[in-house]
């Protein structure tokens, strides 16, 4: 049975949420992992939910970094584990350095709640072998999602398949129109070079249920199962 | 002429991104730090040949009107040729 | 401190009139000190004493089988079946809005979540109700935008969904707009808190930030008109911090679980004083409290300052003596200061001391249960019927309806509510079942079968020219909208934006609200279970339009009956419930197009209401109801447009055919109550036309949803015309154009 750990910051809002969706929705053994231990108890993939660790002081993302458990998953990340960081997770793993960029506040300046489309650039991932939709319909719920790296950065991410997931129309199309926050080439979601971690700015774990309006995001979780029952046969 | 605008919350206001930042510092060792405010700074560049009276006014004028809530916020300034 | 000679200038300053002093005199065999009478000018003040809507409050109907928890209390708390119970309340911050739009309303926002949270509930669900002056005014935007980037910036940080509300415009809420907010909460049924300070020698802790010199004199400032010194106030605001709160909620949850808690208050308006002195008498004990040990942001605080002071995220927590360590290592896991501060006594006195000074000592009951009762002069305005001499038949019909429809869906009154809500995280929790937009917001509530329904509902302008009937109409359509969502009404909470109490005026116009609520909430078995009064809303002796709001709650008992206004397929017939009558005093279409501010209001006949309600239900649980909208401001035009907006489809709009038997302007613009569309299957209008009459409620087929075309006929000649994609974009942006 794979086993989830869900990290709860200070701050941490979404944890329940991702809880309920690995336990409930996905039947994961799911664990919390609170942010002043360092062990990780033994889970196979670990989520960084979304919310406003530490209330966003300092910069988004920042002050969680700090915390001892993120040592450890810094550690699970290097050895190849699974870690999927939503939205303010996104921003922990890149100010912990896990991911490279940085996150902006929204070009509207404004908090942005909606459903928005994102189109998945590669589904040979251990996070998206399992969607059979180009296209996924999921929310987003941030102030700073604006991504942003220099240059250089951008077209390594490029070169390399880092770029997993860019705010498109329903029908796959990426222009500047569909992008809803000013992300540098529509950029909803990124991987480190190696792949096994994932940070993206919508919820999937808020678009996994039909009577929510969309079961989209469970592709993204049905793909890490996929992926580690492959890998436990192996 | 350039201006720097100092905006900071008024010493009686509870500064609360400053007092986060003062404990994780603390937990990061730092335990030597007392407060933390945290402020915005702004750099304003002004046309040639101004007076220097008269950009003083002005940023006077537009650091209590504009870049400063007088609500909760004061404002210092300096300005350097 | 001590030494500050009380004179009639600083007992004028405190807000007590010269009797209200006498008495104070009385109580305490002697003159009180200077921080005695503070303690006394915050609980005898307006916001704390209700002393002026006491004996109107006693109206309304608060009881019902399922009620738990009535007015009184933090929050109101209902039965909701599976041994779970709804904790709720609206409350109002509209002074510290108007001063400082943000920091006002987020600290708004926190104040009433600490409500819910302290009664041992998991707040779940935000909603607010604002309104603020017209938006061609560069200052009114500026608040309007300060406010709701407060609520989100306040709401998205503790991750409660903020599900819905309203937002209306009128002149008389330029300079003092009013922001309520309401929210609700799940709490398991044998475990609800309260605030009570019981079991002698138990000990008071207290726990969250630490106190400044934030907002003393805040609940007395909220209980007096503005003039133009009020700038000189502004010092008073506080800063609020929604991560502060997210712990103590987190914490506060976490401790109740040890079952040490006897009695826990949040410290809002008037600190640390009403907390204490609240939590005493409603145990009917004494509280004795030492100021040295609480913990101060800012040195050399008097006791004054410290027992009046409003620093946000704060709680008072009776804890079962020798348990102390326990409930403070919690607090210390979420990084939280917590420390012992006293204890209760049996004297029955709040007691204050500092290190071994005493520095007031009062009995509690005196502060929250004598503070003298008004029975305010009331009169009945006497231009009050001329508000209303407007014969409609001498309207002329403008020219070309199809443009005055395309004014009235791109104001500020009907436009898209999007701007505002897509600031406000509303699916956080991933319980939003129908998003912001319909007639109710609903929610599931994860491992019950059972769902629920909330909404807002108040119209200002109604109960200006006819209070009583405004005060029904709150009720009823409310109601509706719970009915329109699926759901039966079961509870329900107000709050009360007036004027000045001390004009006869106002005060008659807030008894016949009162009237008018409480025959709507017998009609419906809804029992008010709290909620607020906000009076004083006036500035420079102008006051705002008379404003209750009322927050609804209801059940839907199944999945399955969840509805919303959108429509849901092309070639779906719609079918209007209940009847046109052509209304058109207090509408919008006459402020709107000819700029006249005149009632009549429509009229309401509750027992009608009912029936309607009663059928909908019906038809609703017989799935028979594709989906339904309440007809409210802006009439049956309006409401067609928004079913269509509101659909999955970009392009759903609709082809209607109305009867002649009316002006076409009265037809499509007309405000009568009463009155719901639904579009369903045409298969099944048999069976709906059934039950319409079962129920005595007029229907009639209108005509039906259709893809890419908007089309609206009365009689033989086509008024409304226009491409829906066209329609709905600009019905979703007309709102945010005048932030840009």
């Amino acid at each position: 049975m794979i086993k989830c750990g869900v990290v709860v910051f200070p701050g941490s809002n979404c944890d329940h949420d991702a809880y309920h969706v690995s336990k409930h929705v996905m039947d994961f053994e799911t664990v919390f992992l609170w942010h002043k231990d360092e062990d990780l108890k033994g889970c196979d993939f670990i989520i960084i939910p979304g919310g406003f660790s530490y209330g966003d002081y300092l910069r988004c993302g920042a002050i969680a970094s700090f915390s001892p458990i993120m040592k450890s998953i810094k550690k699970f990340a290097n050895d190849g584990g699974l870690v999927l960081g939503i939205c303010n997770g996104f921003q922990i793993l890149l100010e912990s350095g896990l991911l490279t960029g940085s996150l902006l506040r929204n070009k509207n300046l404004k908090f942005i709640c909606k459903f928005v489309d994102i189109r998945v650039e590669n589904t040979d991932t251990p996070f998206t072998n399992s969607c059979t939709k180009k296209v996924l319909r999921i929310p987003i719920a941030h102030h700073d999602g604006c991504y942003f790296i220099d240059k250089d950065g951008l077209r390594k991410l490029e070169e390399n398949g880092q770029v997993l997931f860019r705010y498109s129309s329903s029908r796959g199309e990426v222009d500047r129109e569909f992008n809803p926050n000013g992300s540098l080439n529509n950029i909803a979601g990124i991987t480190n070079k190696e792949g096994n971690v994932l940070g993206m700015m919508p919820h999937p774990e808020r678009a996994s249920e039909t009577v929510l309006g969309s079961f989209d995001g469970k592709m993204i979780f049905k793909s890490v199962l996929n992926f580690l029952e492959k890998k436990i046969k192996e | 002429m350039i201006a720097k605008v100092y905006v900071n919350f008024k010493k009686t206001i509870l500064d609360p991104q400053g007092r986060t930042i003062r404990k994780t510092l603390e937990s990061l060792g730092y335990k030597d730090v007392l407060e933390v405010r945290q402020g915005k700074v702004f750099t304003l560049k002004f046309k040639d040949n101004l007076p220097k009276e008269k950009v003083e006014e002005m940023v006077k004028k537009l650091g209590k009107d504009v870049l400063s809530n007088p609500v909760i916020e004061d404002f210092e300034y300096e300005v350097v040729e | 401190m001590k030494d500050i000679k009380i004179t009639k200038e600083i007992i004028e300053q405190h807000g007590l009139s010269e009797d209200e002093y006498k008495r104070i005199v009385e109580i305490l065999g002697r003159e009180p000190n200077i921080t005695e009478l503070g303690i006394y000018s915050v609980m005898w003040s307006e916001h704390c004493s209700y002393k002026s809507s006491k004996i109107y409050l006693k109206k309304l109907p608060t009881e019902g089988k399922q009620v738990i928890q009535g007015p009184g209390e933090n929050a109101g708390v209902v039965d909701i079946g599976f041994n779970k119970a709804v904790v709720f309340k609206i409350e109002s911050h509209n002074h510290p809005s108007f001063i400082e739009p943000y920091q006002g309303a987020a600290t708004g926002v926190g104040g009433i979540v600490r409500d819910i949270f302290t009664m041992g509930a998991r707040p779940i669900a935000l909603m607010n109700s604002l309104r603020f002056g017209l938006l061609s005014d560069k200052d009114n935007v500026r608040i309007m935008e300060g406010v709701v980037s407060g609520i989100a910036g306040y709401g998205n940080c503790l991750g409660i969904p903020d599900v819905g509300g309203e937002v209306f415009f009128d002149s008389s809420y330029s300079k003092n707009p009013l922001v309520n907010a309401f929210c609700l909460g799940i709490a398991d049924k044998e475990n609800i808190f309260y605030g009570k300070a019981s079991g002698v020698g138990n000990p008071i802790i207290y726990v969250g930030s630490k106190t400044g010199k934030d907002g003393i004199h805040g609940a007395t400032m909220a209980s007096s008109e503005f003039d133009e010194k009020s700038e000189e106030k502004r010092p008073n605001v506080q800063v609020g911090d929604p991560f502060m709160e997210k712990l103590l909620l987190e914490a506060c949850l976490e401790a109740f679980k040890t079952g040490y808690i006897i009695g826990i208050q949040d410290m809002g308006a008037a600190g640390l004083t009403c907390s204490s002195c609240e939590m005493g008498s409603r145990g009917n004990t004494g509280v004795m409290i030492d100021l040295d040990k609480v913990p101060l942001r800012e040195e050399g605080m008097t006791p004054y300052e410290i027992m009046l002071s409003e620093s946000q995220e704060r709680m008072l927590l009776t804890v079962l003596k020798g348990k102390e360590k326990e409930i403070i290592d919690i607090f210390k896991k979420w990084d939280l200061e917590a420390c012992v501060i006293g204890e209760v006594t049996d004297d029955g006195n709040l007691t204050v001391m500092m290190g071994s000074d005493l520095v007031a000592k009062i009995p509690n009951k005196s502060l929250t249960d004598d503070c003298p009762i008004y029975e305010r002069p009331l009169k009945k305005p006497e231009n009050i019927e001329k508000l209303s001499d407007f014969n409609q038949d001498e309207l002329p019909i403008p020219g070309d309806l199809n443009v005055v429809f395309f004014d009235m869906i791109t104001s500020p009154l009907h436009a898209s509510r999007r701007w505002v809500y897509e600031q406000y995280d509303h699916m956080v929790r991933t319980n939003t079942v129908v998003l912001p937009g319909s007639d109710a917001a609903v929610l599931r509530v994860k491992e019950l079968p059972i769902l629920l329904s909330m909404s807002l509902d108040g119209n200002g302008k109604y109960c200006y020219f006819n209070p009583k009937v405004g005060g029904k109409i709150a009720v009823a359509e409310s109601c509706r909208n719970i009915v329109c969502s699926g759901g039966k009404p079961i509870a329900a909470t107000n709050c009360l934006n007036f004027g000045s109490p001390e004009n006869p005026d106002v005060m008659w116009y807030f008894s016949e609200v009162i009237d008018g609520i409480k025959e709507g909430c017998e009609m419906f078995g809804t029992p008010i279970t709290g909620g607020n009064v906000s009076f004083y809303n006036e500035t420079m002796g102008k006051g705002i339009l008379p404003t209750p709001v009322i927050g609804m709650v209801g059940v839907i008992k199944d999945i399955a009956f969840v509805t919303t206004s959108g429509f849901k397929d092309f070639g779906d017939m719609i079918v209007l419930l209940g009847k046109n009558k052509g209304h058109i005093g207090a509408s919008d279409y006459l402020e709107l197009v000819f700029g006249i501010k005149k009632g009549p209001v429509p009229e309401i006949d509750l027992k009608e209401e009912f029936n309607l309600q009663g059928g909908l239900y019906e038809m609703i649980t017989e799935g028979l109801i594709k989906s339904a909208h309440d007809i409210s401001e802006g009439g049956l035009a309006v409401a067609l447009a928004e079913s269509c907006f509101t659909s999955f489809f970009e392009d759903m709009g609709v082809y209607i055919e109305l009867p002649d038997d009316l002006r076409e302007d009265f037809t499509l613009f007309g405000e009568d109550q009463s009155r719901v569309i639904i579009s369903i299957d045409k298969d099944d209008f048999e069976k709906v036309k059934h039950i319409a009459e079962k129920w005595n409620i007029p229907q009639m087929s209108l005509g039906f949803t259709a893809k890419g075309k908007f089309e609206v006929k009365v009689g033989n000649h086509l008024f409304l015309y226009n491409d829906p994609r066209f329609l709905r974009n600009i019905w979703e942006s007309a709102l945010s154009e005048y932030f840009k």
